[in-house]
């Protein structure tokens, strides 16, 4: 049975037609490929407006036709306009197919002979490969209210809030004791000079309180399933050991723990923690953890400190980790960074010479709540520097770590500029390569800290060293570093040199990501749907990303993706359910034999196997429509819509105007 | 129909090794059926007859003809597209008839090597360097021997073929049902598939049939079975084998893979596939678990022979068909009959 | 007069990266030969062997196959298949006499339309000096007119 097909050749002004033959490749069409089903082929100026639209309507309600084949721009632009002006008339629109004649034949050749036969050959393939077109209806499936947040720095706080407030259940879950992120443990912010926990804390304060948040802190997801509108997610819940229901958050048991162990994690290292203990005083849940692997209870069955003075006995050493499953529609990773281990470069000294501290452990010496109450001292803990280097792009725009710039690290050195100055009157340094201050405020608080005295050098550090080559050198740090504005190696001796260290992905960004089944990029972040139109989706219906996790960026810009995601997903849960492409592989059960190659070509976790029917299969709404399983399998089981073996080989044919010869072999 | 009124049957190999024949003997009591049912009217491997008796019999006089072997020579050629006019239906019987087989490795080389290496190498001792010649001037009159083809094709690609049956040889079962069911088509107690079937075989691969253990594959190497003691319970390919059961159609009960022995892909392709060794070198290359080029080369390297190990008795039906030094010579050479 | 050999060669492009750069050099109006003709996958790791045989088998000259950058995949991993596909079909390709430059693995991203146009240009002159593959199971020819549109090709 043949089709009835009808092809349309576009002008697109003097675009296509100042190159190609329109009418001869359309009179071509019409005569060449009648006997293969073409009953009509028009050429048009402009096949988009709303006239030539309306030529293709016109056709198919008058004359039949079955196939349409547009021959203009990039399908990247108009084929959803083609495919609607064919759904209109009333013919299914993935049984029109567009063809590129633009971008792909008129503007890059320059032969107008050869570039009108390759418009021929386009347009056959494109006839052939129509031929074999199924009508196909969108998948619809419906979207389950309630929203997992993965993170609960600032982006996921955002996002949990924004997505609350509209009316709708929240999860969010935490890996840490406390929500918060690394934003809690800055002291200030650029450029305002906000304290950081005073603007922080409220929202913390709001989202525990909020009826329709659940937080699930001290927790980690193990496994999702299921896709979007209909995820299955597994949370394990580690044991506080404190019973939630009966703390008070008093903390006395705090207070009376007699054992103490090095705070690696919100201290940076700088300070100390007892080994029941909340992150900070203002942690939100306020329940403490206990600490077990330094617990002296768990290792060695003594102490019990806290759980004597405990006024509402809430601590609990038998407490067992909880594993939660949860149903959820859609799902926002927000889970951070990881700063950049400054260790890393040997030459800058950090971790061998004391007095050279990472912006973390700057953050957490400024912060009046930190190890040093906010004092600025040296590692001694007591000396007030006298001069203070600030080294910016440490690890970040360096092939030999991170190639790309961290975004803040900038402003963040002119914060700490500030601060030293203010709370030492040191002389301070700052070592820049360039200043990147482009937000609201940024480079007026540059051009402050100008005023302000502070000595910009521009140079990259060479080292950091503890080695005098000159009397005033002893005893003190040296940076070496080439100030290229005059053209010369300098040697700065410092007292304290703080490293603006960069920002990277989460150590297990990447395992994360293969977990909700999107991916990272080649420098470790979440990547999203697009880096210019949509960095908060991904290729992942169902699954958003916000915050630093999907790049360098400050918090305005943070909360900015949170509330994005948010709208998303909030737009998502009004519509109650979600029209996915069919671009779908499905195998046929007859035909496989459990052979299992397909099993692992799924990145996205779309291929079961059935062990009682020894049969795989695809789940059509986690199925991305890549194709790869189809041409894997060696059965040829797998079949894809839209791009089907019989599609391409036939446009195949088409190319090569094979079509046009009497069937051979 | 003969006078006796049974329908004739002939079975005729053309490049081929024997084994088909062997397979249908194999039957055991069935081949009773086939006497009592069929006229056997052209064997040469059981009966005496000559090509001029085939050639005086009507045309679509035969009923069923099993055609076994590649076509190789102008007799093959000659033979196949006589027993075509005479049969009403013709089977590809065997994979050298269906896709060409292992004759079709050929296909990799020139005629001009092939006798090259049999008549001047080390393994023949030819002082006098004599080559075989097509025609002779003897006193009798001039001989004349078939020439070899350069190109190996399979018997669709010289006459239209109505049934394939794959093998090498085809299970014995599958022939017996086979013959079973075209007896009982004769006496319209059933219908024949529609022309162009693949018969004697299913629809799913060999591995449906295959009792190892599956999991995900991950290959990390290939090897060969006598470099190690592989996994009887285990599937071959996961350990590291070059099986060709995924990409072969089944039927044949996995005798191979059951034995210990990887599937060399004998039942030819699935319906799903145009080409039997692009199906399995997209599947095989798939599951290699690595995603550095140089790793890949160095695990390709444990499969020295690319075209052997997945098209062994499938190159004639594969969409190249032959190599391009064996078509160059194809082209050059006389044409055919 | 010698007439000039026109190679015919398939691209196979994938939606997310390689087809986005062909459409971007169209964008910048860089030029490239008319020889190429491309199809349009989702993803590299749709490419089937089979396509390319069958593209060599019916008078293409030469294949060119594209895809994401390693590492960069729209869909993650895919084009990692691609890849190990291309290198067993190169080995197989050769063994069947098929000369090494007439099939191409190129990874451009979908900001490489410069890249990928000089990519084809480059492959379009190799395949010119091979000469035409003419694998004997194309049938009848299947090239261009050379001469002016104006000419049809026959029926």
């Amino acid at each position: 049975m043949t089709e009835k097909i009808g092809v349309y050749i576009c002008h697109c002004g003097s675009n296509i037609a100042g190159t190609v033959d329109c009418p001869e490749v359309s009179r071509w069409a019409a005569e060449a490929l009648k006997a293969r089903g073409v009953v009509v082929a028009r050429d048009y100026k402009f096949m988009c407006s709303s006239l030539g639209q309306e030529l293709i309507e016109k056709d198919i309600k008058e004359l039949g036709l079955t196939r349409v084949v547009v021959g203009a721009c990039s399908p990247h632009l108009h084929e959803p306009t083609f495919r609607g002006a064919c759904g209109r008339a009333g013919l299914n629109p993935y049984l029109c197919e567009m063809v590129s004649l633009r971008e792909q034949v008129s503007w890059v050749h320059t032969d107008k002979a050869a570039a009108t036969a390759k418009a021929k050959a386009v347009v056959s393939g494109g006839v052939e490969r129509v031929i074999h077109h199924e009508p196909l209806e969108s998948l619809r499936v419906p979207i389950h209210p309630a929203t997992l947040i993965v993170g609960g720095g600032i982006a996921g706080i955002q996002a949990a809030l924004e997505i609350a407030d509209s009316g709708t259940p929240v999860y969010l879950v935490e890996r840490e004791p406390s929500i918060g992120g690394h934003m809690a443990q800055f002291d200030k912010t650029f450029p305002t000079l906000d304290c950081s926990a005073c603007i922080l804390t409220p929202k913390m304060v709001t989202v525990g309180a909020h009826p329709n948040i659940t937080m699930l802190t001290y927790a980690e997801v193990t496994n999702v399933d299921g896709f979007v509108g209909n995820f299955a997610v597994t949370i394990r819940q580690k044991p506080r050991y404190v019973k939630a229901d009966l703390c008070n958050g008093c903390a006395v048991c705090e207070e009376k723990c007699p054992k103490k162990v090095v705070d690696e994690v919100f201290e940076a290292g700088l300070g100390y923690r007892k080994v029941i203990y909340r992150p900070f005083a203002q942690a939100v849940p306020k329940y403490p953890v206990i600490d077990r692997e330094n617990c002296t209870f768990f290792l060695k069955g003594t102490c019990k400190a806290c759980e004597k003075f405990c006024p509402t006995g809430a601590i609990d050493f038998e407490q067992k980790e909880e594993i939660i499953t949860i149903q959820v529609g859609n799902i926002i990773l927000a889970t951070g960074f990881d700063l950049f281990d400054a260790r890393r470069i040997p030459q800058f000294g950090l971790g061998r010479l004391p007095n050279v501290f990472s912006s973390l452990e700057f953050e957490r010496l400024c912060n009046a709540a930190g190890p040093t109450n906010g004092r600025v001292v040296m590692r001694d803990g007591v000396t007030t520097p006298r001069a203070v280097g600030i080294v910016h792009c440490v690890g970040s725009r360096d092939k030999h770590y991170n190639n790309y710039c961290s975004s803040i690290c900038c402003m963040q050195s002119l914060k700490f500029a500030h601060l030293v100055e203010e709370r030492t009157g040191a002389t301070v340094y700052n070592f820049y390569i360039d200043m990147r201050t482009p937000a609201k405020g940024y480079d007026e608080f540059y051009q402050r800290l100008l005023e302000e005295g502070v000595i910009f050098i521009r140079g990259r550090v060479a080292e950091v060293t503890d080695v005098p080559q000159r009397p005033e050198e002893e005893g003190r740090l040296v940076v070496q570093v080439e100030d290229t504005l005059i053209g010369q190696q300098r040697r700065i001796p410092l007292d304290m040199v703080i490293l603006s260290a960069g920002l990277e992905p989460r150590h297990d960004a990447k395992q994360v990501a293969k977990m909700f089944g999107i991916s990272c990029s080649a420098d470790g972040w979440y990547i999203e749907k697009h880096p210019k139109l949509d960095p908060i989706a991904t290729m992942t219906e169902g699954i958003y990303i916000a915050g630093v996790a999907q790049g360098p960026k400050d918090i305005p810009a943070s909360v900015a993706q949170g509330a994005a995601a948010a709208a998303r997903v909030m737009g998502r849960i009004q519509q109650k359910e979600i029209a996915l492409e069919p671009v779908r592989a499905s195998i046929d059960e007859t035909r496989c034999s459990g052979c299992r190659i397909c099993n692992n070509m799924c990145p996205f976790n779309a291929i079961l196997y059935h062990a009682d029917k020894a049969v795989s299969e695809v789940n059509p709404a986690l199925c991305q429509g890549c194709g790869t399983c189809v041409a894997a399998c060696p059965a040829g089981a797998i079949s894809g819509t839209v791009f089907s073996d019989q599609q391409v080989l036939s446009q195949l044919e088409g190319l090569l105007l094979r079509n046009l010869q009497p069937a051979t072999v | 129909m003969t006078a006796n009124g049974k329908p004739k049957f002939a079975m005729y190999w053309a490049a081929a090794c024997g084994g088909c024949e062997i397979a249908v003997l194999n039957i055991h009591e069935k081949i009773l059926d086939v006497d009592a049912n069929f006229e056997v009217v052209f064997w040469p491997v059981a009966m005496d007859a000559k090509y001029k008796d085939v050639e005086a019999m009507p045309d679509q006089s035969i009923t069923l003809c099993l055609l076994n072997g590649a076509i190789r020579n102008s007799e093959n050629q000659h033979i196949a597209e006589l027993l075509r006019r005479k049969a009403k239906i013709l089977v590809a019987f065997g994979s050298c008839a269906c896709e060409g087989g292992f004759p079709a490795l050929s296909n990799l080389t020139t005629v001009e090597e092939t006798l090259d290496t049999a008549f001047f190498s080390v393994s023949t001792d030819n002082p006098q360097k004599v080559l075989p010649q097509v025609s002779f001037a003897a006193a009798e009159g001039e001989l004349v021997i078939p020439h070899m083809y350069s190109v190996v094709k399979s018997l669709d690609q010289v006459v239209p073929v109505d049934y394939y049956m794959p093998g090498c040889p085809p299970e014995s079962e599958q022939i017996a049902a086979v013959v079973e069911l075209v007896i009982k088509a004769l006496k319209g107690e059933a219908t024949l598939p529609p022309a162009g079937a693949v018969i004697g075989a299913g629809t799913s691969t060999v591995c449906d049939e295959c009792k190892r253990a599956r999991n995900e594959k991950k290959i990390k190497g290939f090897t060969r079975i006598q470099d190690f003691r592989p996994d009887p319970a285990l599937c071959l390919l996961e350990q590291g084998i070059l099986c060709n059961g995924p990409a072969t159609r089944n039927g044949c009960t996995a005798r191979c893979p059951t034995a210990g022995v990887p599937c060399i892909g004998c039942y030819g392709p699935t319906d799903g596939a145009r080409d039997f060794g692009a199906r399995l070198m997209s599947a095989v290359a798939s599951v290699i678990d690595s995603n550095d080029p140089q790793e890949i080369e160095r695990i390709l390297d444990g499969i020295p022979d690319v075209v052997g190990s997945f098209y062994h008795t499938n190159l004639a039906g594969s969409l190249l068909k032959a190599s391009k030094p064996t078509w160059e010579e194809e082209q050059h050479a006389a044409p055919h009959n | 007069m010698t007439e000039v050999f026109e190679p015919v060669i398939i691209g196979f492009t994938c939606n997310w990266c390689s087809y986005r750069a062909a459409d971007l050099a169209g964008i910048g109006r860089m030029k490239y030969p008319p020889n190429i003709r491309l199809i349009r996958l989702m993803c590299s790791g749709r490419l089937d062997p089979t396509f390319v045989l069958k593209a060599l088998a019916s008078g293409a000259d030469g294949v060119m196959i594209s895809g994401c950058h390693p590492g960069e995949c729209h869909y993650l991993e895919q084009n990692y298949k691609a890849m190990r596909r291309y290198h067993l079909l190169k080995r197989m390709l050769t063994q069947m006499g098929v000369e090494p430059g007439r099939v191409k693995l190129v990874w451009a991203s979908a900001a490489e339309g410069a890249r990928l146009a000089s990519e084809i240009t480059k492959m379009v002159e190799e395949v010119r000096a091979l000469g035409p593959l003419n694998w004997p199971t194309a049938g009848a020819a299947a090239a261009l007119p050379e001469k002016p549109a104006a000419l049809e090709v026959p029926a």
